[in-house]
């Protein structure tokens, strides 16, 4: 059948399984628009306000079901205002396939009007970029791309189409979804090799990575933790994998990790990392990082083995199999010892993280899961970027993998919004996001997308008044100079959703707009902060609302992430209570 | 600290070339030469990059290369079986009287004088990257206007071959 490009490029997104599209039409895209257009009845397209929030929400719908996410912008500044979501889903090996115009071949290297060579721009944040330069590459490439997203380790690919491309008329014949690239076999050697290491250890860690999620790997490193009488920890990019409630979870270690999970990956005598790189928020000072113990590198990408961390046995491979066959080769062992220890650690953990019953973020998002819980909603949670993500990261209880969906290596704030109306697109179900004043403020034209396709999107901003996270680093290290952290705007976010059209809620004097103190300043902040009883009752009629509903609460300006591992330092320096001179 | 010089066979289309020097730049592995063309298949271009490193570094940068897109296939060149080869063009300041001695360093490195004018020689040198630098040491003290060096490229000895 012969077609337009720009027909092409929709069929063929649609052929390889894409249901929905996010993007923002165009002057080099009115093309491909129409081509939408006329396939509306069997493709969806979301409109955001910004292309920086369809990148975030492809970003979201691909973390949230796994399938590759799809966003298509318009030449030039269209295509640039991309490059933080695509350096985001780079950076957490999202699947994605970002589609941008460009202007007709005719016209490029002109500087012609809304000329951007976007591939160039994008070199360092994709796993591959395209430029179409004919119409017989179309539709094989946009394949190609759908390939390259989701094999091995998932990452984003871009395709730039001049607009003479995207008019042209050319053949097109409906091909099959392509299929992954094969995942090499499980060197069996290695794995002997590694059962050998396990068994032989006193102590060991399972350490986890964003990897195990993509690979699905959850039940299969649960099964090899029973057998070893080993603990679980996880990065960031982990959390989600294997369920919470699991006894053997410890939840994320690193910066900002839990106590028992950062201090038992220390002790350890081995640590069995699967599908995590190593990053320096997970390690800290290389030199000092787990001096004790040995360690067993199992990834799909080649090229982390040795990268940051140098591993005395590396094993490139899915997860999923390695874990199974490790499983199989393992002998079945139990370490009381290690246990107790670890049991101990994570009493010492329970205690630094209990709660009195006022609002803190541990005790909102602890009543936001009661929430959840009492409506019967399995929610997805979805974070922006600072001291709330950390919160979120430690503190909620996931049961299921991709619930938690967060920029970990970019760590990009204002991705959430995007990302949450992407998360609950793809899976139906109410996403909690949690955010910041600050974080919330860089994206939050998203709150018309939200409105306009009535996401069911809990947003919940946790309001100090101040970039917390900074602020945090800034008393810590920086000796309380809050240079441009404390914000004291006058934005009401309750009138602004009102104004975007969706209801809202206040917990709490907002500093510097409803209290008259300058947060910050102001040595009495708890007059500013409500009840928890006034929050679990917005909390209930919040979860009520079918679209997205927004959550403005205040919280302490001077709360803390904590454990912190000071940026460059190790274990060594954790700091557990920052008002104390140890 | 070794030299590693490193063969890499690449699809020939455009952009290919920045895409491996920028891997380089990117992830702070340094190049010490770089040279690209033509194969005996029109699809194919081969990168010859000299790196000195850490073997781990060097390992690093193979693996990845490997994952680029473009990249057909990768080969640290083992030393001892080999062929490696640049070209130098050197252009020398020379005064009637030391012509004589120019011409026979040449001579015994067995280079070509392939321009000859009242101000200059230029001369042609192909050899290990060593021959090189101690033919460019002798050549100073003559007055050195300007120089260009191709890079190495480099074979493997026998009938193996990097796209096997």
């Amino acid at each position: 059948m012969k077609l337009k490009g720009a027909q092409i490029i929709i069929e063929t997104l649609i052929e390889q399984g894409a249901k929905t599209v996010f993007g923002y039409p165009g002057g080099q895209v009115i093309d491909i628009y129409d081509a939408l257009y006329l396939a509306k009845d069997r493709i969806n397209h979301i409109i955001t306000a910004h292309e920086q929030g369809a990148s975030h929400a492809a970003d979201g719908f691909a973390r949230a079901s796994g399938e590759v996410g799809v966003v298509i912008a318009t030449s030039g500044p269209g295509a640039t205002n991309l490059v933080t979501g695509i350096a985001t889903a780079y950076l957490d090996s999202v699947p994605l396939v970002a589609i941008t115009g460009n202007v007709p071949n005719s016209l490029i290297g002109r500087d012609s009007f809304q000329e951007v060579d976007i591939t160039g721009v994008t070199l360092p944040i994709t796993k591959h970029n395209f430029f179409v330069r004919n119409i017989e590459e179309l539709a094989p490439t946009i394949r190609e791309a759908f390939r390259i997203a989701k094999s091995g380790r998932p990452g984003p690919v871009l395709v730039d189409i001049p607009k003479d491309v995207q008019q042209a008329i050319y053949e097109y014949e409906a091909a099959p979804v392509v299929e992954k690239d094969p995942i090499p076999e499980v060197d069996m050697d290695a794995v002997a090799e590694a059962a050998k290491m396990i068994n032989a250890s006193e102590k060991p860690y399972i350490y986890i990575g964003g990897g195990a999620i993509t690979d699905n790997a959850g039940s299969e490193i649960a099964a090899l933790a029973d057998k070893i009488d080993a603990p679980i920890g996880c990065t960031m990019m982990g959390i989600s994998a294997v369920p919470t409630s699991n006894p053997r979870w410890l939840g994320m270690e690193g910066m900002h990790g839990h106590y028992a999970s950062s201090i038992a990956q220390n002790e350890a005598d081995l640590i069995i990392t699967a599908g995590c790189r190593f990053s320096d928020r997970g390690t800290g000072n290389v030199s000092k990082y787990a001096r004790n113990a040995k360690i067993i590198h199992i990834d799909i990408d080649a090229s982390e083995l040795n990268k940051n961390i140098k591993a005395n046995l590396g094993l490139t491979g899915s997860i999923k199999k390695v874990f199974a066959a490790l499983c199989d080769a393992v002998e079945e062992r139990k370490l009381p010892q290690w246990n107790a220890r670890i049991d101990e650690l994570k009493a010492y953990t329970e205690d630094l993280e209990r709660q009195g019953d006022v609002i803190t973020p541990f005790t909102a998002i602890d009543a936001i899961m009661e929430t959840a819980e009492n409506a019967g909603e399995d929610i997805i949670v979805a974070t922006d970027v600072g001291q709330h993500q950390m919160w979120a990261a430690q503190r909620f209880d996931f049961k299921t993998p991709r619930t938690f969906i967060s920029s970990g290596g970019l760590g990009t704030m204002g991705f959430g919004m995007g990302a949450a109306i992407g998360a609950s697109t793809a899976t139906g179900k109410k996403t909690v996001l949690i955010t910041g004043d600050g974080s919330f403020g860089m994206n939050l034209n998203e709150l018309a997308t939200a409105v306009t396709n009535q996401s069911p999107v809990v947003i919940f901003v946790m309001n100090n008044g101040v970039l917390g996270m900074v602020r945090q680093w800034q008393t810590l290290f920086f000796d309380k100079h809050y240079s441009n952290t404390t914000l004291q705007r006058k934005t009401d976010f309750i009138k602004v959703a009102e104004a975007f059209g969706l209801p809202a809620f206040r917990v709490g004097n907002i500093p510097g707009l409803t209290c008259s103190s300058n947060c910050g300043d102001c040595s009495n902040m708890d007059s500013c902060i409500g009840t928890l009883d006034e929050l679990k009752a917005v909390l209930k009629k919040a979860f009520e609302v079918k679209g997205p509903v927004l959550i403005d609460c205040t919280i302490d300006c001077d709360a803390f992430v904590l454990p912190m591992l000071p940026p460059g330092g190790s274990i060594d320096d954790i700091i557990v209570d920052p008002t104390s001179n140890d | 600290m070794e030299n590693f010089v490193i063969s890499i066979l690449v699809t020939n289309r455009s952009g290919v070339l920045t895409r491996v020097s920028s891997m380089f730049t990117r992830r702070g592995f340094n190049i010490d030469t770089l040279t690209v063309g033509e194969t005996e298949s029109p699809e194919f271009s081969r990168i010859t990059v000299t790196h000195r490193g850490d073997k781990a570094v060097c390992e690093q940068i193979v693996k990845q290369l490997e994952k680029m897109y473009d990249v057909q296939k990768v080969q640290v060149m083992q030393r001892d079986t080999t062929v490696a080869r640049e070209l130098l063009l050197i252009k020398v300041k020379h005064f009637s009287e030391q012509r004589q001695d120019i011409m026979s360093i040449a001579d015994v490195f067995r280079a070509k004088i392939i321009d000859f004018s009242q101000q200059a020689l230029v001369i042609e040198l192909q050899g290990a990257t060593s021959k090189i630098n101690a033919f460019i040491e002798l050549l100073k003290p003559y007055g050195i206007l300007e120089m260009c060096r191709t890079g190495l490229v480099a074979l493997e000895r026998g009938g193996n071959c990097l796209k096997d």
